[in-house]
């Protein structure tokens, strides 16, 4: 099947079987590997990326699903060097260690922190709200207060 | 001119100390890390174990489906390893643990490797797998510490114990120990069982090897590339220089990745020889948990004698550990638990008793904190009984009965320097504030019981013993060719943060920014063995000796400079120097600190260089509706001698916390007839965001002159201390005894016959 999608901006076609995960046609044909895979099964949430404005487990998606749609992975959240607000916090803060997680969780992150999820909440709700936008995504390192602090960091940078 | 901060460290800010960001920082929120499966390798094929269905039995044959299509397929079996007596054994402390099962060897768990297979898509590797038929009879097996002890069948010698340990403390025979038992005023007694638990790294483990001519070439996730050296040399039966063992950007380890690589650098290495290309080898997240180390589950057995002012007369601790099918790091694993199982208190009398057994449970292994978890667990346990014998505050207890400057640990090591008991207890006291209210409704409505445990806990920093001074770890520091600055060491960054501490280190002692140093990726080939990244070292042991080397360099550089009439920054002088000289290198091996003595064969003595010491308090609310422990609030107050990087310091520290956490009340391995029955993220659970609570992290610096700037170890010490402090927390809360991991919803709902009448 021939399937196009819009990628990080530009309009790409690959030729693949309709059923192969999402995940593994960025990671094999696009070459594409900053999208993790950790479990395979939609628990970890290592491979998530934004399809049509939406975070989804890319292990959990088939390529076919995602003719005609957009689709941002980690490449495209950066604009070249300059890095999107929650990658910026994320290293500031501490909430990367072996960073396999890392890019899931900051395209889980810009998505609660661009579509403005936290706007106008207070610390502790705010604080309390990511803990339950992000519960998809599993990061073994950290504890993850870092990686709260940081995406209340960004928020608070991209509300401003 | 140095180069530019990179850091954003301000000028003149001293580089030690300071929370630098990381320097792999900016490639891990891109993507742009390269771990091993996100490496190009043109023509690679792929790797897939072919792995035993029953735990116990003897290898017949291997069949291959006649129906299968095998022409893109090699098979590799035993039979293609070839090399001298050494092969096939995967070595570590005693080489008993095959790389693969010959026909007529003995399957000595599920899940272990029998063949391999290797085809040019993954996809096709692991299909192929599937259709290759071991042909086992079966044995009866072993699955609990009680059956192995009985020894009825026979796993490991004569009585199926991989290794005992015997620590006396001011008795010389058992009669004696039970006449200060048979005085007390009071005795404290309890059985203590702790679950296995999975590491959970969430980068599977995975290794690409590819022959080189002569030379195998080896790259992957691993904690530890001289032991995988040392394990390759003896597999391949060759040379040192003719195995190139190299680290990927590595997705956590926590242990888990100390001893399994090993195992899988055998198995890539014989496909590339077979295949004659680069074979890679990723293993599944089902197969990960199923088939690699945990931590081991542990039965301790302990009693506390005191006399009726409430002092400790005497402590009495039986350790005994299931260590799986082969001994690997089992002797080293129960050598920590029994060396912590006293825990940081007074008491003239001391045994300790510790036994590693064999069962058909895949091996047990290396995971952060190393066997003192399990103890500290069982000690914690019984100082909470104490108090609640005696009436007596948690925390004032344990301030009552802590060692300090002057006491002696249960091994006669005398505590000298860096103790920090009354800084971490001083800590919680100072933020605990009031206990929470009983009864209550939680967020849900529910209704709640809430409650609070405390714990005061240390952890040896280093290897145990002599370790150190047998291992003599090294690393360099150079001024390059081009005149830059570089450290060389085998120890690995798998996520705590090593390449930036090491680049502060030594920035610090060098006097320039940590942006000038490039500390270089550990390959055997290009790096001097400064030990395994285990044990709470890296910074400490491995650090310390950074230090000495970067303050050596910077000497010569200076006598140099003075020489030459040479004027400029230290920089500007070893460019100068290197424009002449070209590479100057100096390699320093670590010397342990004076008056460290330690006597393997009474296990007395010095056991550590250094402990940190920590204090932990939790408060829980228990929903009686569903039985769930919610963690409300953990502090944690650890001495780390010096926080080289007080973020890093306290992203490990709070990393280690939740792993505890998630032991206490969620995390779990289920063996059923010896296979792991939960093998999948789904079942195998860990803590969520949504599960953690905010967690509060105080650093207390009571440096060890011996340590880099006065670091002492760190990675270990959070894991273990609250597990105990939450089943303190949830007698607290429901008034009964909680003394198995986890306590989980299930256990909780049992023990409803039992709660205090509220």
């Amino acid at each position: 099947m021939n399937v196009t999608l819009e990628l990080n901006g530009e309009t790409r076609e690959v030729e693949v079987t309709p059923w192969k995960r999402l995940l593994d046609v960025l990671r094999e044909d696009l070459r594409l590997t900053g999208t993790k895979e950790g479990c395979g099964e939609g628990e970890c949430g290592a491979c998530t990326v934004i399809l049509d404005g939406e975070a989804v487990n890319s292990c959990l998606v088939a390529i076919g699903q995602c003719h005609g749609r957009q689709l941002t992975t980690v490449e495209g959240l950066a604009h070249g060097e300059v890095l999107h607000a929650v990658q910026r916090a994320l290293v500031a803060c501490g909430g990367a260690q072996c960073g396999i997680c890392t890019p899931g969780i900051a395209m889980c992150a810009s998505h609660v922190v661009d579509r403005g999820l936290l706007a106008g909440a207070d610390d502790v709700t705010a604080r309390a709200k990511v803990r339950e936008l992000l519960a998809g995504n599993i990061c073994r390192c950290t504890g993850y207060q870092l990686i709260v602090d940081a995406i209340i960091v960004a928020a608070r940078e991209v509300t401003r | 001119m140095e180069r530019p901060s990179a850091t954003g460290l301000a000028v003149g800010l001293a580089p030690v100390g300071a929370s630098v960001p990381r320097v792999d920082g900016f490639a891990k929120v891109t993507g742009r890390a390269l771990y091993l499966d996100d490496l190009d390798a043109p023509g690679a094929w792929h790797g897939a174990t072919v792995r035993s269905t029953i735990a116990h039995g003897v290898l017949e044959a291997i069949d291959l489906d006649p129906a299968f299509d095998w022409s893109q397929v090699v098979v590799a079996t035993a039979a293609d390893i070839t090399g001298n007596n050494f092969a096939n054994f995967i070595r570590l402390i005693e080489d008993d643990q095959v790389a693969l099962v010959p026909i007529g060897g003995r399957v000595m768990h599920v899940d272990e490797a029998i063949a391999l297979v290797s085809a040019p898509t993954r996809q096709l590797a692991f299909i192929a797998a599937k259709h290759v038929k071991p042909r086992i009879k079966a044995l009866p097996a072993v699955f609990d510490i009680e059956s192995a002890l009985a020894a009825n069948q026979k796993l490991f010698g004569a009585d199926n114990i991989f290794k005992q340990f015997l620590i006396r403390k001011g008795h010389v025979s058992d009669a004696e120990l039970e006449a200060v038992f048979a005085g007390a005023a009071r005795v404290i007694e309890g059985t203590y069982q702790t679950s296995p638990q999975e590491q959970m790294y969430i980068e599977t483990q995975a290794m690409m090897a590819r022959w080189d001519g002569e030379v195998c070439r080896i790259v992957g996730s691993m904690q530890c590339p001289y032991y995988v050296h040392k394990a390759m040399k003896a597999f391949l039966d060759c040379d040192a220089d003719e195995v190139v063992i190299s680290q990927s950007v590595t997705g956590g380890g926590f242990g888990g990745k100390e001893e399994y690589p090993s195992m899988l650098a055998a198995h890539v290495a014989v496909l590339a020889k077979k295949t004659g290309r680069a074979v890679k080898m990723v293993y599944d997240r089902d197969e990960d948990i199923a088939a690699t180390t945990k931590r081991h589950p542990c039965r301790t057995h302990h009693r506390l004698a005191v006399d009726a002012s409430g002092e400790i007369l005497a402590i009495d601790a039986d350790v005994v550990m299931d260590g799986g099918a082969y001994l690997t790091l089992s002797p080293v694993v129960l050598s920590r638990g029994v060396l912590h199982a006293a825990g940081p208190y007074r008491s003239p009398v001391v045994r300790i008793r510790g036994r590693v057994v064999a069962t058909n449970h895949p091996p047990h292994g290396a995971f952060r904190g190393f066997g003192a978890p399990q103890t500290t667990f069982a000690y914690e346990r019984q100082i909470q009984k104490l108090a609640l014998a005696l009436g007596e505050d948690a925390l004032a207890i344990r301030k009552r009965l802590a060692v300090r400057a002057g006491d002696t640990t249960a091994t006669g090591q005398l505590l000298g320097i860096s103790v920090g008991t009354d800084e971490v207890i001083g800590a919680i006291e100072q933020v605990a504030g009031k206990p929470p209210v009983r009864d209550g409704h939680g967020p849900s409505g529910a209704p709640v019981r809430r409650g609070r445990g405390v714990v005061f806990y240390f952890h040896g920093a280093g290897f145990t013993g002599a370790g150190e001074q047998r291992l003599a770890g090294r690393a360099a520091v150079a001024v390059t060719a081009d005149g830059g600055f570089e450290v060389r060491s085998s120890s690995t960054d798998i996520g705590q943060g090593a390449i930036t501490m090491f680049s502060q280190i030594a920035a610090g002692a060098l006097g320039v920014d940590p942006a000038a140093i490039v500390v270089v990726d550990p390959s055997t080939a290009q790096v001097p063995d400064s030990g395994p990244t285990v044990a709470s070292r890296t910074c400490m042991v491995v650090g310390g000796v950074v230090e000495k080397a970067a303050l050596a360099v910077r000497a010569k550089l200076e006598a140099w400079a003075a020489a030459h009439d040479v004027r400029g920054s230290i920089g500007e002088v070893a460019r100068a120097y290197a424009v002449k000289h070209g590479e100057l290198v100096e390699i320093v091996a670590y010397e342990p600190p004076p008056g460290i003595a330690w006597d393997d064969s009474t296990y007395t003595g010095a056991a550590y260089p250094v402990f940190g010491w920590a204090a932990c308090l939790v408060d829980v609310e228990v929903d009686l509706d569903t039985y769930e422990v919610a963690i409300t609030r953990c502090v944690q107050a650890i001495d780390v001698g010096k926080a080289i990087n007080p973020s890093i310091v306290k992203g490990q520290i709070e990393g280690g916390t939740l792993q505890a956490l998630g032991w206490a009340v969620l995390e779990n391995v289920v063996y059923k007839d010896g296979k792991v029955a939960n093998a999948n993220m789904t079942n195998c659970i860990v803590p969520t965001f949504a599960d953690a609570p905010d967690l509060e992290t105080i650093l207390i610096e009571v440096p060890y002159p011996y340590g880099p700037s006065g670091a002492k170890g760190v990675g270990e010490i959070p894991m273990d201390g609250p597990a105990a402090a939450v089943a303190n927390a949830v007698e607290d809360a429901l008034g009964c005894a909680f003394d198995e991991l986890p306590i989980s919803p299930e256990v909780v709902a049992a023990s409803k016959p039992r709660w205090r009448k509220s």
